[in-house]
Parts: C-alpha cells; sequence; structure tokens
C-alpha cells in the first residue's frame, strides 16, 4: 500500500485514470469497487482525486460524495497506515472491551477516531466484528487478535511499531479530533 | 385497464399504475411526505401505508404497489392512524418545532399531518437544537437556505435534483441519524454543479429548504398567490407570484406539478429572478432632456413633446422619417397597439422588434418552405421524439424547461444528434456529436441529405405527394458529399452519415434549433435547409416530428404574430395584399400605410445616413443587443428625436429625448405567446413604482397627441380586437384562456387549438424544397484576427442582464463576462484560466476573463452578451442576413491576448 505524502506538492491524479478506463464502460455499478481503489492508491478518498473521478466518469461527484459518506469503509481524510478496529460489540462489551480501548487510546495518545501525527495508526471503535466468539478482539489492518487483555493490545501494537522502525507516537502531541494534519 | 375498489368506492386505473397514483388520479388523497408524480417512488417516509385485501393483513406502501384486477383497498384505519402517528412522532423528535417563526408555517405538509394525526412533538423526547445553527453549504448562498434541523431526510431535494433536473449536485451526506442533504464535501452551493433552478425549494414538504429572500416576508396566509406567465424566454412558463399585498411585494414564486407547459419545473431565472421588479434603479417619473441633462417631467408635458416631435417627422418627412421599435418582451395587447400606433398615428411601416436580431430567418424561412413561421410541435411532445436532431441549440442553458424534456425523452431512451461547435450539456451527453466548424451548417445539412438520398432513405411517398421542387434539391445536393463535408466542416465523414441514417430512421425524429442557425449572414438559407432535410425524410407534420425553432424572448413570437413586422399585419396578414389593408382600414378608420418599411437594423442605418429622423423605442435597448455597438451609438446620436419606453434607464434611454417609465410583467394584465403557439395570460400582481405607467395606456396617450385617439378600458378589450382581425386567434378569449394558454392556429371559438402544424397539408400547400448553396461567414478569420468569435446566452442571465443581474443569488453565481477558448490555444498564447484577456475585432476591444477549456473548437472564441460594463456586442460584426438582415453574431474574426493592463478584471473567476 501506498499512502500519500503529507507536502505541499499536488496530488498526483495520474492514477485516477485507470481506476476508470480499467471499468470501461464505467456505470453507477462501479462506484464502490474504485473508490476502494483509490482508497487502496491514497489511504483515503481525497477530494481532488474524487474530482477527478467524476470528471472522467461522468458520474456527479456529488453521487460519489453520497457513496463515500455511507460506508464506514471509507475516509474522507488522511488515514493512519494501521486501521485499528477495537469491536464494541456486546460479546466484547462485557468481556471489557472498554478497558481495549482506553488502554490502546492511552498508549497512542490519541482518542477514537484520531490518527496519530506521524500518520502511523488510526483508532476507530465499530459495533460488530463478527468475531464474538475471540472476544474481546481488534482487527489491525486484516489481521484479528482475540482474547485481548489491555496488555496484549498494547503489546501488539508496540510489536508494529518496532517492524515498521517508527516513534512511539505516545511520544508526539495528538492530533485533533477530525482534522486532517495537512489539507487533502 | 384495472378496476379495483378504493375506501369502498370503484375506480379505474392504467395497468402499471401504483395504488397511490390511481388514488390521486381519481381525487383521492392518501398521506405522504416522499412522493412527487416527477420522481421515481421511493418508499422512504412510509406513511402511505394501506390495506390491500382486508384490514387484518399488513399494509403495504400505496407508492411503491401496482394496482391489481378486483384489489380491495382501505386508506384510513385506527391500526393505519396508529402507524402514521408514530412516524410522525418519530420524524417530530428530529425536527425543530419552530412552526411560530418558520416561513412555511401553513404550507407544510409535516404539520397538516401532524395535526391531522395528533402526532406530539414530545412522544420520543424533545429535539435538542444547536444554536447557533450549524454552518452547512448554504450559509453563505444567497439564494437557497437549508435548515437541517426541519429536515426530515424524505430525499425529494436530491432525487429532484438527480431524476428531473440532472445537476446531481445534492446528496444524502452520511447515513442513521447524522444524514442530512448536502454537496459533494460540502462545497459551497455556488461553488457546486447547482443550477439554482429552485426545485429543491419547491419540494421540500416542510420549512427546510427555503428563498433566504423570502425570510421573513410573509407566510402562506399572508399572502396572494397570482397566476401569470414567466417573463424570460420563450418556453412560457405557468407560476403563481406570492405577493404580500402589505409590502406591496412580490416574495416568492411558487408551482406546481399539472401546472402549465412547465408542469411544476422552473430554472434559476424563473424561480429567483424577479428582484428586479422593486429594484430601486426602476424608472419612477418621466423624463425629458434639456441642456444635455435630464430633468423630471409631468406625463402631460412627456405624451405632448414626444407626440409633437413624432408628428414633426412624419408630416415633414414621410414614413421614412419615422421608425417604431417594439419590444418582444411586452404583452401581445402592447404590441399590437404598437403596431397600430405606428401605422394608424405615424402612418409607416417602420416596425420592428427584436426578432429582426434573433429569430427573423425563421419566421421568413419556414413561411418560404412551408406558410408558417413557427414550432411546428408542442413543449409536450418532446418527450415522445425518438431521434433529437438538435443544431445550434443550448436548450438546457436557453430554455431550461425544453432541456428538461429533452432530458425526459433521453430516459424514455431516445437518441440525441447534437450539431454544435461547443460542447453543450446536450453535446456532452449526446449519443452523436458534430463538432463542426462555425457557419458551416448548410455544408453538414447538404451532406447528410446527399447520404440520404445515396442510400435511399428519404421518404418518397411523402416528397412525392406534399412537396416541390425535389429535384431542384437533389441535383443541388449531389456534389456535397460527405467527405467533403467533413473537410469543410472539420469533422468525420462516419459522424455525418450516421447522422443522417439516425435522423431519417427515426419514429419518430424532430429537429430543434435556435440561433446557431439563424444568426448567419446565410441564416434563412440555414432554416430553409433544415425545412427540406425534415421535408426529405417526412418527419414533419405528426406528433412528436416535426421542426422546431425554440423563440428567445418571452413573446418573440407573439409580437411576430401580432404584425410588429414592417412587413405584415396581426396573423401574417400582408401589407402588401390591397384586400388585408383594405379589411384593417376599415377597422381602424384609416389608411394604410403601402411603402415597404424597414427592420430594426435598417433604422440604426438610416438613422446614420440622416434619413430617419424620429424613433420611438419600447421596451429594448438596441444599443445592448445590436452588432457593433460604437457605430450603434453613433448612428442614433443622428436622430432629431428619440423617445425610450423603459423600466430601467438602459443605455439606449440615456441618450433620449423623452424617456417614458414603464410597468413589468408583475404590474399589467395581458397575454404572451411562447414558442409553441400558446397565448398564455399574464396577470397584474403589484402596483407600479411611483408613477410608472401600464404601457398600453401610454401607447393609447402618444396615439392620441398624435391625432389618432386610441382608448380602451382593459387589455382584454385590445386582445378582443386583435382577435377580430385575425383568423388565427378569433378563437381565443380571456375567458377561455384563464387557466391554460391555447395554442394557434385557433379559428373558431370552440376549436380546440393547434398541438402540431402541418398534419396532411402544409399551411402554404405543398412544401417547397429549396436548393440551397453552402456560403462561408462574412468574416473568415485572417493574420491579424485568426479566432472566430461568436456569442451567445448562460443559464443564469437574460439577453441584456438589465433584469437578471438586479438578483442577488445569480449576481453570486455569474456576474461578469467572460470569454470561452481552447486549452491549445491558451497555451500557446499564455493565457491561464482565470487570466485576464484583451478580446478585439475590427469593431472593438474588451477585457474579460478567460475559460480555458475543450469546450470550444481550437481557433474558436465564445462570450456571453449580458454584461453592459464590458458588452461583447461592441465587437460583434455588423454583417446581415441577405434576407432578413439579422446580424451574424455567430462568426466574427477576432484576436486575443493576456490583459496586462492594471484595469484588467481582477478576482476570483467567473465560473
Amino acid at each position: 500500500m501506498s499512502i500519500s505524502e503529507c507536502t505541499d506538492k499536488p496530488l498526483d491524479l495520474s492514477p485516477v485514470a485507470a481506476m476508470v478506463a480499467d471499468r470501461a464502460p464505467f456505470s453507477e455499478g462501479d462506484v464502490i469497487d474504485a473508490l476502494q481503489d483509490m482508497q487502496t492508491r491514497y489511504g483515503y478518498l481525497p477530494r481532488a482525486a474524487m474530482d477527478e473521478m467524476a470528471r472522467l466518469s461522468g458520474v456527479p461527484v456529488a453521487r460519489l460524495y453520497g457513496v463515500a459518506t455511507f460506508y464506514s469503509q471509507f475516509h474522507l481524510q488522511p488515514h493512519g497506515r494501521h486501521a485499528v478496529r477495537v469491536c464494541r460489540g456486546t460479546a466484547c462489551h462485557v468481556r471489557g472491551a472498554a478497558g481495549i480501548l482506553s488502554a490502546i487510546s492511552r498508549h497512542l495518545g490519541i482518542e477514537d477516531g484520531d490518527t496519530t501525527p506521524d500518520m502511523q495508526f488510526s483508532i476507530e471503535s465499530v459495533a460488530c466484528l463478527g468475531t464474538c466468539f475471540l472476544a474481546p478482539v481488534m482487527l489491525v489492518d486484516d489481521q484479528y487478535y482475540g482474547n485481548l487483555t489491555s496488555d496484549k493490545a498494547v503489546a501488539t501494537l508496540k510489536r508494529i511499531q518496532a517492524r515498521d522502525g517508527a516513534p512511539n507516537a505516545a511520544a508526539q502531541p495528538a492530533a485533533q479530533k477530525g482534522s486532517a494534519p495537512c489539507p487533502p | 385497464m384495472v378496476r379495483l375498489t378504493l375506501d369502498g368506492r370503484t375506480i379505474e386505473a392504467r395497468s402499471g399504475q401504483t395504488i397511490l397514483e390511481a388514488a390521486l388520479a381519481n381525487g383521492m388523497d392518501i398521506p405522504r411526505l416522499c412522493h412527487d408524480p416527477r420522481l421515481i417512488p421511493s418508499g422512504a417516509c412510509r406513511l402511505c401505508q394501506v390495506h390491500v385485501g382486508g384490514t387484518e393483513r399488513e399494509p403495504v406502501l400505496a407508492c411503491c404497489t401496482a394496482v391489481t384486477e378486483g384489489a380491495t383497498v382501505v386508506t384510513e384505519s385506527p391500526e393505519l392512524a396508529s402507524r402514521r402517528r408514530a412516524i410522525l412522532e418519530l420524524l417530530l423528535s428530529e425536527h425543530r418545532m419552530s412552526c411560530a417563526t418558520c416561513d412555511a408555517d401553513g404550507d407544510c405538509a409535516l404539520q397538516d399531518l401532524a395535526y391531522r394525526y395528533g402526532a406530539t412533538e414530545w412522544a420520543y423526547g424533545t429535539f435538542q437544537h444547536t444554536e447557533p445553527a450549524i454552518l452547512n453549504y448554504t450559509s453563505e448562498n444567497r439564494g437557497i437556505e437549508y435548515d437541517v434541523e426541519k429536515c426530515i431526510r424524505c430525499g425529494r431535494c436530491v432525487r429532484f435534483c438527480d431524476e428531473v433536473q440532472g445537476a446531481c449536485a445534492l446528496t444524502f451526506d452520511g447515513r442513521g441519524i447524522t444524514m442530512k442533504v448536502n454537496t459533494a464535501h460540502g462545497r459551497a452551493l455556488h461553488q457546486s454543479d447547482c443550477e439554482l433552478c429552485g426545485g429543491c425549494i419547491r419540494l421540500c414538504p416542510t420549512g427546510a429548504m427555503r428563498e433566504k429572500t423570502a425570510r421573513g416576508m410573509g407566510r402562506l396566509k399572508d399572502l396572494t398567490k397570482v397566476q401569470t406567465t414567466c417573463t424570460y424566454c420563450g418556453v412560457g412558463c405557468t407560476f403563481e407570484l406570492n405577493v404580500n399585498p402589505r409590502l406591496n411585494r412580490v416574495v416568492r414564486v411558487t408551482t406546481q406539478p399539472g401546472m402549465g407547459i412547465n408542469d411544476g419545473n422552473l430554472c434559476v431565472k424563473g424561480h429567483f429572478a424577479f428582484d428586479f421588479i422593486h429594484s430601486p434603479e426602476r424608472l419612477r417619473k418621466p423624463l425629458i432632456r434639456e441642456h444635455g441633462a435630464f430633468r423630471e417631467a409631468s406625463w402631460e408635458e412627456a405624451i405632448e413633446k414626444a407626440g409633437r416631435a413624432l408628428v414633426a417627422a412624419r408630416d415633414r418627412y414621410g414614413p421614412e422619417g419615422l421608425a417604431f421599435l417594439s419590444s418582444s418582451r411586452c404583452t401581445n395587447e402592447e404590441n399590437y397597439l404598437m403596431q397600430k400606433l405606428a401605422r394608424a398615428a405615424g402612418r409607416t411601416n417602420n416596425i420592428d422588434q427584436c426578432a429582426t436580431t434573433c429569430h427573423a430567418p425563421t419566421v421568413a424561412g419556414l413561411a418560404l418552405s412551408l406558410g408558417s413561421g413557427a414550432m411546428t410541435n408542442s413543449i409536450s411532445e418532446i418527450k415522445h421524439v425518438q431521434t433529437l436532431f438538435v443544431i445550434g441549440a443550448n436548450p438546457t442553458e436557453a430554455h431550461p424547461i425544453v432541456g428538461l424534456e429533452m432530458k425526459k425523452a433521453m430516459r424514455n431512451g431516445a437518441r440525441l444528434i447534437v450539431c454544435d461547435p461547443r460542447d453543450t450539456w446536450m453535446a456532452k451527453h449526446a449519443h452523436l456529436h458534430i463538432k463542426h466548424r462555425h457557419g458551416t451548417d448548410n455544408m453538414l445539412i447538404n451532406a447528410m441529405m446527399h447520404h440520404i438520398l445515396a442510400r435511399g432513405l428519404h421518404d418518397r411517398p411523402f416528397v412525392a405527394d406534399r412537396c416541390e421542387q425535389f429535384e431542384a434539391l437533389r441535383e443541388n445536393v449531389r456534389s456535397y458529399t460527405p467527405e467533403l463535408a467533413a473537410e469543410v466542416c472539420g469533422v468525420e465523414a462516419g459522424l455525418i452519415r450516421r447522422a443522417a441514417e439516425w435522423y431519417a430512421a427515426g419514429t419518430p425524429s424532430a429537429i430543434f434549433y435556435t440561433l446557431g442557425i439563424t444568426e448567419h449572414t446565410c441564416g434563412t438559407e440555414n432554416v430553409q435547409n433544415l425545412a427540406n432535410l425534415a421535408m426529405l425524410c417526412g418527419q414533419i407534420g405528426k406528433e412528436s416530428s416535426g421542426i422546431n425553432p425554440i423563440r428567445g424572448q418571452n413573446n418573440v413570437q407573439g409580437a411576430c404574430d401580432v404584425g410588429a413586422i414592417h412587413s405584415v399585419l396581426p396573423g401574417y396578414q400582408k401589407v402588401a395584399d390591397a384586400a388585408v389593408r383594405a379589411a384593417f382600414a376599415k377597422a381602424w378608420g384609416v389608411e394604410l400605410p403601402t411603402h415597404p418599411g424597414g427592420r430594426v437594423t435598417d433604422f440604426l442605418e438610416k438613422a446614420g445616413e440622416g434619413v430617419l429622423k424620429a424613433f420611438y423605442v419600447f421596451g429594448e435597448d438596441p444599443v445592448l443587443s445590436e452588432p457593433n455597438q460604437a457605430r450603434v451609438v453613433e448612428n442614433l446620436k443622428k436622430l432629431d428625436f428619440l423617445v425610450v419606453q423603459e423600466i430601467f434607464m438602459s443605455e439606449t434611454a440615456m441618450l433620449a429625448d423623452v424617456v417614458l417609465p414603464a410597468t413589468c410583467f408583475a404590474e399589467k394584465d395581458g397575454t404572451f405567446t411562447n414558442t409553441e403557439r400558446r397565448v398564455q395570460r399574464v396577470r397584474k400582481a403589484v402596483e407600479p413604482p411611483g408613477e410608472a405607467r401600464q404601457d398600453w395606456r401610454i401607447l393609447c396617450d402618444m396615439s392620441t397627441a398624435m391625432g389618432y385617439p386610441m382608448s380602451y378600458g382593459h387589455p382584454s378589450e385590445i386582445w378582443d380586437e386583435l382577435a377580430s382581425l385575425t383568423p388565427s386567434l378569433a378563437g381565443i378569449s380571456y375567458t377561455r384562456i384563464d387557466k391554460m394558454g391555447l395554442q394557434w392556429p385557433c379559428p373558431t371559438p370552440d376549436h380546440p387549438g393547434t398541438a402540431f402544424l402541418h398534419q396532411g397539408r402544409f399551411t402554404r400547400g405543398k412544401g417547397l424544397m429549396h436548393a440551397i448553396a453552402f456560403r462561408p461567414p462574412a468574416e473568415q478569420p485572417d493574420a491579424d484576427y485568426p479566432f472566430v468569435l461568436s456569442t451567445g446566452r448562460t443559464l443564469y442571465h437574460y439577453n441584456i442582464g438589465n433584469m437578471t443581474r438586479k438578483t442577488a443569488p445569480i449576481a453570486q453565481k455569474q456576474n461578469a463576462n467572460f470569454v470561452e477558448m481552447h486549452d491549445a490555444d491558451a497555451e500557446r498564447l499564455g493565457i491561464v484560466d482565470g487570466g485576464a484577456v484583451r478580446v478585439t475585432t475590427r469593431r472593438g476591444s474588451i477585457s474579460v476573463r478567460a475559460r480555458v477549456s475543450g469546450k470550444v473548437r481550437p481557433g474558436a472564441l465564445w462570450m456571453p452578451f449580458h454584461f453592459a460594463e464590458s458588452s461583447t456586442n461592441r465587437l460583434t460584426h455588423d454583417a446581415f442576413d441577405n434576407i432578413t438582415r439579422t446580424a451574424e453574431y455567430k462568426c466574427c474574426a477576432a484576436t486575443i491576448e493576456p490583459d496586462g493592463h492594471p484595469d484588467a478584471p481582477t478576482g476570483e473567476p467567473p465560473r
């Protein structure tokens, strides 16, 4: 996965053409799939890239935006390289999901829904991951971690941090909720 | 047909109709909030639940369930009432109940239903509103206001924007309880794809979408609704001016499905552009020029002075000494009086109106070919056309409601062929777009006919039975091969062939054109050639099949119909015909002039030559609307006397000796005739400002002052006189057109009007084919002026802009002139999108902002003409059509360069 760099450089829109061309003739039914491609390419759905997709595909940008805001899988703001999804479903709840979430938040220094300033992690609580037999559970990218304790959850994140070689995000000031570190 | 029982009553319904549609068609009501007859049913509000086949059965949605034979439907029961109450209470729990201060109070479907079902706002907890209100995409907008706290998420606005208007500016943002209506990315509405049609407001069942301009100006019970006809463009939409009598003010405009040919739809001009009515710039008192400056005068003095000057010119110089320019923005009655004033009091046939500027080639060309110069089909027939052939027309901008009908046709599966040098909305959505070079229309049409004949695709029986001069046509097009046309027009020959095949094969096909065809030195020939094409393929004289000029100004059709043309009296009865003159002489009690008379372009030239001495201009501004502005002004300054009857101090009025303050469409009674020949009522809604006087009264006063007394009690009396002298209008009266207009020809009081022309027989007998040779435009690009400049209209403005530009939301959307040019040309010349440029022709030069895109062809420029401060008509060419003297606005040689002057336009680039 490549992530758009957070610089003053204008966004490279050239990959959008292929996202449209690969689905020719592009129809409304291709929208979700194409937006998923876009999110894979940029890490989120940049405004300029959505405008470009609308221009090239003929699907109005309002319709792309409606789809993008309907599904929780899509992000309109830059997102961390690793998505940490903490389950708050009934089974996880009774087995201590709240504690898991607060431990992770404390460790990364950000709230639910936010992204670390170094763009390494985003935390997102979800209604149910459908793996109640593993409760309490979290999903990091596409890997499930079940039967968690607060310590096990933090240890998992530390392993990922060590693998990525990134500095400890907790040492840096937290990003403000809802605001992107740089304008898309 | 299907028979079913609805609440004990047996009704008939069309197979496939929904229960709700069947109920509404039979005058029965079922509660609903998300339904609109123009939209695909969504079943979102769940209020239209009904029992089918017994009250013990689970209810179904009436809006989404088709009728079935023998079904028993119950629309009210304790069970249904309880369900509806619960739904309404859920809605109210998310709705800010501010009925006491809401503009929609009394005009709110939610309020009505909550009252009807006794829903309480506290059943599910009271709504907690946010203070101050959260900013949204309409916060900065000057026309439309969205209040998320009043929104019930019925989706009518979003679906209308998408399904009917096709603008797709609005969407639902998010899901669940936080879902709201938004633009993409929450962009400010005026920077989004919104076309400001106001459809979201008209469809909103609550007060969530409203006109910002109408806030606090009155609720339903404070307002009087006056049904009238729109004053913009030839479509002739019907709407209601909502007047607050206490304020003597038009507060907003409303319309409903089923009302008029627009069926409840309007464009930005029809919904918003009425601030001009109450503009402080309106003329309030007569003005007389004295020592180079205007002073206010009494009506008596102004009329006496003007009348004396006109009589002096008439008596001293004869019929060539004076001329009258009538107004295609004004009513039929006023145009009738104006030509009567010219002929009976002025004793001259120098009478014209703006048809010469736009569609005179249509009137002349179609009269020569078919015998009648008007749209042959009706607007309501457009949705059934299967092959739309649109050439030199931009309906979604210039005639937006016709554009909506074409979108309907496309949704019904119609094929769309667009021939236009510019990527208009229609061109971009066309199945086949021929982006030909400017002024090569006849080459294109001849090549299409060449291919049709070569393939034998023409309608042989139709040509044999109903047309003349076919051999001359065949001989003429022999040399116009698609290959030759491809080279001259700059498009692929295959496209031309396919367009010809599609058009010939359509069942049915119809041609639509506007000024891209007429505003050429070969305008009349272009029109005749389109008539050739229609006749050759037998695509005329049938429902949804014919040749359709879409007229520009609201009453240009009527102004022509009632004889405000030099050569014809009302009903296109020829002045040259002694019997016609005798009939009018008898009715008017005066001998009619016999000299040929001229057109507005002639008047201006004659003024320059010193032949024309006195000129009466009524509701037109030739300084802005005629080509080569510098020469127009020079010519007008040579007049001995200029009278201008206007609602604003126009550029022409500034040159006048006497200015008479007139009334606008909202201040008078009368009729307009729309492009489909439908005579429709115009009604007085508000009092005119100051001493401004009804135009028909001014014309009577002037005529009386000139020694030919005219007097009427009401415009209906003028209509009755007109109808008595005009066979094609004889059956139309104010009583008959009270609710819905009638289409001429309508010869008798029991005639239903004529939806389409030339059925079985052309007006002139046989259709006359003409051999039309291709002639290039008068001015060709050269080394000094390498570009071709073309002018046109935008969606947001009307004509010279003096009415539309006074509207705040429109000013916010588009308030400055611009020039469109091709990316490649811009790059070569170092011009950037939004940058200041200077456009120059042999006539003049103006500085505007550039819009760089691929919309126009390389080597082409396009500019609107709505902006007086940088009038595009300083640039246009005063070369004229050889028959109707209509100027070639669509082609003139120009040059463009970056403008580094400090006075060059700055700020946000216009969009």
